[in-house]
């Protein structure tokens, strides 16, 4: 199969499958998990990490060739404290990638969506390389390619509930309208659910729950890159149609071709 | 519009009706339901109906709990800055009728205190006191969150019910959560248990979260002491403050706590007894009745029952305490508000964490939030 990267930004990435790092039973578990999905890109929550100190257990366990540090600003509740978290993290973390999660609802963390395209319209002019996360919303995605998101990161259910993909008539049209690259996110809790979304033709899946809580994370989160995989090949191998029943017969238009 | 006005559509004998009146279909029911469940849900669950089902509910507590907050537990630790107090609160050892010696913190021992916590690893720190307006008055707390900004995480405090004003002051001092147990929701045992002091006001007592809600603050918890009246209608009370609550101030996150009444000075054995058995089922019916919910466990609790509750719902745990001003550096017995009944250190009780198979969360805040 020929190469098929993805760009998000500036960076290039050869997996599609990003990691969150958060609900892991110990740090050593969420590493074993980052590497066997292949993962090069995992989500930091910025409220869990030591900005201020070097020896940072959770930075120091994904410190691993190739994989690349996506800080989230998780807990930020408007524009303005995501900015400053922002600023923050790109100075301690030496990143300009951002997560951008701005959630004022501390119950379902759904994003706020008039924040997350305020936050997103400054960020950009600072030369951040924004992901934000959105509701699955085709016309937000819009405005926040247009205000310089990098790729927007639409839920499939709300985070952390595994529900697969709820909004998946929302999230055809945005893959289908959007000229940055479409990262699911939130909600997927199968590898099945990440292969849907792929064969749909999302340019990528961000995981964390299913694997974090599987009863073997690692032994998951192989599962995982698979799927990826799988769902990747099968879109663009074009998936036939679907059909409700067996096109045997034409009774209302047989009569065309009969002599 | 308070949580007053709707507190005032139930009656504590009603809402006794409610639970006693529940059978085993209710439970199954509520046990079944998809999707979000209600407050006859919430009284199915910590009915007497419910206890052959124990072992269900604490399985579906301990997937729900790891679904939302994963394999982790957060740990933090209380700070007693002082035992003045000028209420009578007939279960606590700073209760003003208690001949004990009182303290109040100075910045010099506040910091000693500081150094002592921080060597720990301790982000996440409490902060208590009594009720006494002269020494730990709101710009004495003021004064305290500025100290201890630059050192933790995140700041939250359990003192006296205060005005919003006073929350808005202290938020913009780093204050980021704040515990107010409504005690009991009985109104009339309540006067019983507050003869004196401030305190004594149930309403205004009562409307305390909304008060914080308005304020702007990012994490309310409540609860209701275990011991003082029946636990399953004081704590259905709860369960209907927190559908309010939620409601009304949805940007604030909420924790509950289960405050088992322990032996203090002047205060010898609870009204009620609270079995280890009817803890299990109120910590695994408040789960299941909201998956969000962050549920705290302290140190009144004893080690063992410490170790086996950790899988069935709890989310944040204390370690290391001590619950008298200044009791990390000069730990003086005669001044605790409490005994505690786990003297592990924090870092024994991280290691229990660790042998159980969760990570022990340190840092779950920050202060640019």
């Amino acid at each position: 199969m020929k190469t098929d990267s993805l760009t998000i930004g500036d960076r290039e990435f050869t997996s599609r499958l990003f990691l969150g790092t958060g609900k892991f039973g110990s740090n050593q578990l969420m590493h074993d998990a980052v590497v066997a999905a292949n993962s090069e890109l995992v989500t930091v929550a910025l409220r869990r990490v030591h900005l201020q100190e070097q020896k940072d257990d959770v930075i120091a366990h994904l410190d691993i060739p190739n994989v690349k540090l996506l800080p989230n600003t998780s807990g930020v509740r408007t524009a303005k404290e995501a900015v400053l978290s922002a600023q923050l993290a790109r100075e301690s973390l030496q990143t300009n990638l951002l997560k951008l999660e701005i959630h004022p609802d501390p119950r379902y963390l759904l994003p706020d969506p008039i924040e997350t395209l305020k936050a997103t319209e400054i960020l950009a002019k600072e030369d951040f390389i924004i992901l934000p996360y959105i509701n699955a919303d085709p016309v937000l995605c819009k405005r926040l390619e247009d205000v310089g998101a990098a790729a927007v990161m639409p839920l499939g259910a709300p985070i952390g509930t595994n529900q697969g993909l709820q909004t998946k008539a929302m999230l055809e049209i945005i893959i289908e309208q959007s000229n940055v690259p479409v990262v699911v996110d939130a909600g997927i809790g199968a590898p099945s659910h990440a292969a849907e979304a792929m064969e749909m033709g999302a340019d990528a899946v961000l995981v964390n729950t299913a694997i974090a809580i599987a009863g073997d994370p690692v032994a998951m989160s192989e599962a995982f890159k698979l799927a990826t995989i799988s769902g990747r090949m099968a879109f663009h191998a074009r998936i036939g149609a679907k059909n409700k029943q067996a096109q045997a017969s034409s009774p209302l238009t047989a009569f065309l071709t009969q002599a | 519009m308070s949580f007053l006005n709707q507190f005032q559509q139930h009656s504590w004998q009603g809402m006794t009706d409610r639970i006693y009146n529940k059978n085993e279909t209710d439970v199954e029911m509520a046990l079944a339901k998809q999707g979000i469940r209600d407050l006859d849900d919430f009284c199915a669950l910590v009915s007497p109906a419910a206890t052959p089902y124990l072992e269900l509910m604490a399985q579906k507590s301990h997937d729900l709990t790891r679904k939302r907050f994963g394999n982790t537990t957060q740990l933090y630790i209380p700070l007693y800055l002082s035992n003045e107090c000028h209420n009578i609160c007939t279960y606590c050892g700073f209760s003003v009728d208690n001949k004990i010696k009182r303290l109040t913190l100075n910045h010099e021992q506040i910091m000693a205190e500081v150094e002592e916590i921080k060597s720990h690893g301790f982000e996440h720190l409490l902060l208590v006191t009594g009720e006494a307006n002269r020494t730990v008055g709101v710009d004495y707390l003021s004064q305290v969150c500025d100290w201890l900004r630059p050192h933790f995480s995140s700041i939250s405090l359990e003192v006296q019910a205060l005005e919003q004003e006073d929350y808005e002051q202290l938020i913009n001092h780093g204050l980021n959560s704040v515990m107010i147990y409504q005690e009991t929701y009985h109104q009339t045992n309540y006067q019983q248990y507050h003869p004196k002091g401030k305190k004594r006001n149930f309403e205004y007592r009562l409307d305390t979260p909304d008060r914080l809600g308005k304020a702007g603050i990012h994490r309310i918890g409540l609860g209701a002491l275990l011991g003082l009246e029946d636990w399953r209608v004081d704590s259905s009370f709860v369960a209907l403050h927190l559908a309010y609550l939620q409601r009304q101030y949805w940007q604030t996150k909420y924790s509950i706590s289960l405050p088992r009444l322990r032996p203090a000075e002047g205060f010898q054995s609870p009204n009620v007894d609270v079995s280890d058995r009817d803890f299990v089922q109120l910590i695994t019916a408040y789960r299941i009745y909201n998956e969000n919910v962050e549920i705290s466990l302290s140190t009144r609790e004893n080690q063992q029952f410490r170790d086996q509750l950790l899988k069935l719902g709890i989310t944040t745990m204390s370690a290391g305490s001590k619950t008298d001003p200044g009791g990390y550096t000069m730990n003086d017995k005669t001044l605790e508000q409490f005994e505690i009944d786990d003297d592990r250190t924090p870092k024994e009780v991280a290691a229990m964490i660790k042998a159980q198979g969760f990570e022990p969360v340190w840092k779950d805040w920050d202060t640019i939030l």
